[in-house]
């Protein structure tokens, strides 16, 4: 069996007196490809916050890496690309590589200097997105696409065993989404690193990762996405309130 | 030319001015980027009552103050009103804009009561308000080499979290670093660098020899790196020319030197135009 990097125990969360999220049960191992979808409203940002520690535990409990989560200190362990296209300052005055570096900010510590070394570093994580040429460019010149490129390479750089990504393709153009999930599915195959996607897109996902979380306060189907396909439409619009796009599969 | 050297007041005015023209637009590169230039202003004026306090000691206990140099308690009230203003910022999450009007006119008020309990003064306050070739001691000088050279190791060893501070504030929050103490190292050097700045350029023109030479850069640069090195560039160009002429036409160093970077900021405006239709 391969190793627990997420696991979610009876989760319950409330904001006021309303419960946002009810008894989630979630298990991710090394190696998965999860996407987590539900409309708006449905708690998918609460998981995140919880996830990430931001929002602390209320009822249930979180391991990461096996570690309780009030307990975790490797965050380093976890990159997270949040829906950065949307709210970066876009005249900001710094290049594909000056962005990526400050990924390593944390790994190289405090009074310490970017060196060659880290260097290296940025232009590989670069070239596993497809962003090598880019080194010297300026981020705000380039297409929102091309921006949430460098953001996952920024993520990248630091070598996290899990992604954590939010909505990361708000902002994208619809050709480039599809690339961008191309790229999504490459990191995971070939890099072996574990992703969790979070959004509201049920259309191109389901093909490229390998489990589907249905999310709207409760879980309502975890499991491979094979086992998705099956689910009919009917299903579907129960859940979501209202019709969505059918699931084509063309392989 | 080199004649105007073999005064001492001369010296001390161009050796502080060269410092501040290398640190006034270092820091505010990190200000432009993080849309705090307002603080800046707020902070010079808050830096102008800790002056007129100072006036006024030294005016009703002359035993005991008469010799103490207005600078210190200018640094003082600024980085005392820097930390009142992250405070406040903290109280008014949803309007954080408003700690400036508060500090700002909370610090002209002030001033305005102690300049008037000391019946005006009788050195020249011109000379605060707008800066002044003549009026920088020894003593000025020595406090603004030691305050630059912390500024500047400062920078230098806390580059890396300062960049990712300024370009994703939620990110630092998020990678593990300490962005609260490191906003907080950084806004105290900014009231440390605005009261020293203010001797050469005057307090109401601190905030400019900040932004002013940024902005020019923003329009040249190709990084952040080259943003620094060029906001430098045209602050020394500003600081330098103007100072000379300041001294030449007998005219504020604060007004020419404000004047001559806001023309470099034209010719930079100017230059980019030019690049894009050629």
């Amino acid at each position: 069996m391969k190793e627990e990097i997420i696991k979610l125990d009876h989760i319950t969360y409330k904001y006021e007196q309303e419960n946002v999220l009810e008894d989630i049960n979630l298990t991710v191992r090394e190696g998965d490809f999860l996407a987590i979808v539900g409309p708006n409203g449905s708690g998918k940002s609460t998981l995140l916050k919880l996830l990430l520690g931001i929002n602390k535990v209320q009822q249930g409990e979180i391991f990461l890496f096996g570690v309780k989560i009030s307990r975790f200190k490797s965050w380093e362990r976890i990159g997270y690309v949040s829906q950065k296209a949307n709210s970066f300052n876009s005249g900001f005055p710094a290049t594909v590589e000056e962005v990526v570096a400050s990924g390593l900010t944390k790994k190289i510590g405090l009074f310490r200097f970017y060196t060659k070394k880290h260097r290296e570093k940025v232009i590989q994580a670069l070239r596993e997105v497809g962003m090598q040429d880019f080194l010297h460019r300026t981020v705000g010149d380039l297409s929102g696409g091309q921006q949430q490129r460098v953001f996952i390479a920024r993520a990248l750089v630091s070598d996290p065993e899990l992604l954590i990504l939010d909505e990361p393709t708000v902002g994208v153009d619809v050709q480039n989404v599809s690339n961008f999930y191309e790229l999504l599915y490459d990191l995971n195959r070939n890099l072996g690193l574990t992703l969790i996607l979070v959004t509201h897109d049920t259309g191109t996902i389901t093909e490229k990762v390998t489990h589907i979380a249905c999310l709207n306060k409760r879980l309502h189907f975890h499991g491979d996405s094979n086992e998705y396909e099956e689910l009919n439409n009917q299903d579907m619009s129960a859940f979501y309130g209202h019709d969505v796009c059918t699931i084509k599969h063309d392989h | 030319m080199l004649a105007m050297f073999q005064y001492e007041f001369l010296q001390n005015a161009f050796l502080s001015g060269l410092i501040i023209g290398v640190i006034a637009p270092l820091l505010g590169v990190f200000i432009v980027v993080r849309k705090l230039s307002l603080i800046a202003d707020a902070l010079s004026h808050v830096t102008l009552t800790g002056i007129a306090a100072s006036l006024l000691l030294s005016k009703e206990f002359p035993a005991l103050f008469a010799n103490l140099n207005p600078l210190y308690l200018g640094m003082g009230f600024s980085v005392g009103g820097s930390l009142f203003i992250e405070r406040l910022r903290s109280v008014y999450k949803h309007y954080q804009e408003l700690a400036i009007p508060i500090i700002l006119s909370g610090g002209v008020g002030l001033g305005a009561i102690f300049i008037s309990m000391a019946n005006g003064f009788n050195v020249d306050l011109f000379s605060y308000l707008f800066g002044s070739v003549s009026a920088v001691g020894r003593a000025d000088l020595w406090i603004i080499a030691i305050i630059s050279i912390i500024v500047v190791f400062t920078v230098i060893f806390l580059y890396k979290e300062l960049f990712l501070l300024s370009f994703d504030e939620e990110h630092a929050k998020t990678s593990g670093i300490s962005a609260k103490t490191i906003h907080f190292i950084f806004i105290v050097l900014v009231a440390l660098v605005i009261a020293i700045s203010m001797r050469i350029v005057g307090v109401l023109l601190v905030s400019a020899l900040m932004t002013l030479p940024v902005a020019a850069a923003l329009k040249v640069a190709k990084s952040f790196k080259q943003t620094i090195f060029m906001s430098i560039l045209f602050g020394e160009i500003a600081v330098i020319g103007g100072l000379f002429s300041a001294y030449y036409l007998n005219l504020a160093p604060g007004g020419t030197i404000v004047v001559l970077a806001i023309l470099v900021l034209l010719a930079t405006i100017l230059f980019k135009k030019w690049q894009v239709t050629r």
